[in-house]
């Protein structure tokens, strides 16, 4: 006799790989091979987008480290993209369009604002610290408008884009695409890391309950500034990113919008799972240059379509592809 | 007579016109596990909030091992040994059980900023947690979300995260609260068996529990301590018959 089958075959569920990693493999296999598939299209068009997005991903997936993670509603990330974009434009305006030397700088002043204006805000809680995370964010727009020798409130075109130990690779869009690619996938690769270590894991036990962490023994503040710092310094390098794909530098990268569009790139992608992050910025700005295209009122469209995913899709696009059992664990 | 491990010397907090602790001063013998009893209100725990590090003191001192700890703050006491519960459960919820209590053994084993490596797959930590997990009853419970508990189980945790932290002096603020018959039994019998390897400090309402834990019991009223003795002393004491235990005394 046939033995009865006990056994439901696995196309049900999706297995668990898939159902953790599913989205995070998808999204980069798709940048990934993207350019490939522009090729037969608009190519520069289409690099110049994706390449944007990847950059707002960066920033983005780094305020979900303190946003997501930490529960630090930080309302003046931009300000880094900032400090990223003026390490590559001031150089610049002095000759010096080396990358190792720009680099550096971009990240150095990235991580020195954020030590500061971290110390400072992570002494207040809730809405002080959303008001003065905004202040800060705020100074830093106003001290790039009065940078007269950087174009001040116009910004400057950059004469060219950063060099590679002299060489001019970065001029072809496809080169830079890459290079923002990788500085994406490591990005993610390392804030993974660090939320899944013993360090990520006092920030998000202090997300949920800092009381009882104190409790345990943990200083919060100092775990709490590092990972601003950890978070500053990697919009930092999206900033940087920034002004190469522009070639311009101004102080419109650190407005306040910038800062809450962030927050919505976040929230929108899911908090506290980065691939959310990621997802989120790529939503953002193609619906964004999608809606645009029909109408300059596009935000009249996008808005209430937010309203909709914050409503209806809790943990944002995330949440509700979750839902549908793809998309991993927080 | 053993020397003090834990000393408060003349301890004053108010809360506005309100005098909630009122010059408290007590000295913990190592190893005892010393009650303090009082009304609702009586200021039980703010004077755990104070030794704790929790909230400030305006006045007095606090001493640990003979030395000053006043000036502290709470996760600094923690490592000097003085650790404590809360009267209304405070766990992580998201976290595993096992987590919960790894995250204690972390704060004790080595730094904590290590930014690579998966702390849940620790096995040094995870072995101490288990450890901590099975010395209250909850090892069985190791892989299940804490927040879906019930609550007598959520109190266990409670203990076993404050044991993971290799404690000195224990604070426990009414580890019985709102819990059952059958589950104040198994943490009654857990407290006693931390009976005399552990200094610990017991505010509890349920006067059955503390009368048979306790080595000394403390009377605390309107901020002040009334009275001090063997639990046999505090049943006979007037003062505290009349203030607290609500006796009509001819
Ligand atoms: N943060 C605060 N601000 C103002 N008053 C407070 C504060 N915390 C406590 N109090 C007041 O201090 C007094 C003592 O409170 P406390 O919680 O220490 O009492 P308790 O002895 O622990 O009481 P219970 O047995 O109900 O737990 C109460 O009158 C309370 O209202
Ligand atoms: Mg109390």
């Amino acid at each position: 006799m046939e033995k009865a089958v006990t056994h439901i075959p696995e196309t049900v569920a999706p297995p668990a790989f898939i159902r953790r990693e599913g989205v995070p493999l998808i999204l980069f296999a798709l940048l990934l091979l993207a350019p490939f598939v522009a090729r037969f299209f608009a190519e520069s068009y289409l690099l110049a987008l994706f390449s944007r997005t990847m950059i707002f991903a960066i920033a983005a997936l780094s305020l979900d480290l303190i946003l997501g993670y930490g529960a630090l509603v930080s309302f003046g990330h931009a300000a880094f993209l900032g400090f990223g974009a003026y390490g590559v434009g001031i150089l610049a305006a002095h000759g010096v369009s080396e990358a190792s030397l720009q680099l550096p700088l971009a990240l150095a002043s990235s991580a020195l604002f954020a030590l500061v204006t971290g110390a400072l805000s992570l002494r207040t809680k809730g809405v002080y610290f959303i008001m003065i995370t905004l202040a800060f964010g705020q100074m830093a727009f106003f001290l790039a408008v009065s940078l007269a020798a950087y174009g001040g409130d116009d910004g400057m075109t950059l004469p060219s884009r950063s060099r590679l130990f002299g060489f001019d690779v970065l001029e072809d869009d496809r080169a830079l695409y890459f290079l923002i690619l990788l500085a994406l996938l490591g990005s993610y690769l390392v804030s993974r890391a660090i939320v899944m270590s013993r360090f990520g894991r006092v920030i998000r036990g202090a997300r949920e309950n800092p009381q009882r962490m104190a409790a345990i023994g943990f200083p919060l503040f100092r775990y709490q500034l590092t990972m601003y710092v950890i978070a500053g310094t990697m919009c930092g390098l999206a900033g940087f990113l920034l002004a190469n794909q522009t070639g311009f530098v101004s102080p419109a990268y650190m407005t306040w919008q910038r800062s809450g569009e962030l927050i919505v790139m976040v929230v929108l992608g899911g908090l506290g799972s980065l691939h959310g992050a990621i997802l989120g910025a790529a939503a953002f700005l193609l619906l964004e240059e999608w809606l645009s295209g029909f109408t300059e009122h596009w935000k009249m469209i996008f808005g209430p379509f937010l309203v909709l995913v914050v409503l209806f899709a809790r943990g944002g696009l995330l949440g509700a592809f979750r839902r549908l059992g793809i998309g991993g664990a927080r | 007579m053993s020397s003090a491990i834990l000393r408060l010397e003349h301890l004053c907090k108010n809360y506005g016109a309100l005098a909630v602790t009122e010059d408290v001063s007590l000295a913990l013998r190592e190893n005892e596990l010393h009650a303090i009893i009082g009304p609702n209100g009586a200021g039980k725990t703010t004077l755990i909030h104070q030794i704790s590090g929790l909230a400030p003191s305006d006045s007095g001192r606090i001493l640990l091992d003979g030395k000053e700890i006043t000036p502290l703050s709470m996760p600094e006491r923690v490592h000097r040994g003085l650790v404590r519960s809360f009267q209304i459960t405070s766990i992580l919820p998201g976290f595993s059980v096992l987590e919960n209590v790894a995250l204690a053994v972390q704060a004790h084993e080595g730094s904590s900023f290590r930014f690579f490596g998966r702390a849940a797959a620790e096995k040094k930590l995870n072995e101490q947690a288990m450890a901590a997990l099975a010395e209250v009853g909850l090892a069985d419970r190791a892989a299940r979300r804490a927040g879906l508990l019930s609550h007598g189980e959520k109190r266990q945790l409670e203990l076993a995260i404050a044991l993971a932290a290799k404690p000195k002096v224990l604070l426990l603020d009414e580890p019985l609260a709102g819990t059952g018959p059958e589950e104040s039994e198994v943490l009654v019998a857990l407290l006693r068996s931390l009976k005399g390897r552990i200094t610990i400090l017991l505010i509890e309402h349920d006067m059955d529990a503390v009368f048979s834990l306790a080595d000394r019991i403390s009377v605390l009223v309107y901020g002040q301590i009334i009275a001090t003795g063997s639990p046999a002393e505090i049943r006979e004491n007037r003062d505290v018959r009349v203030a607290y235990l609500g006796e009509e005394v001819v």
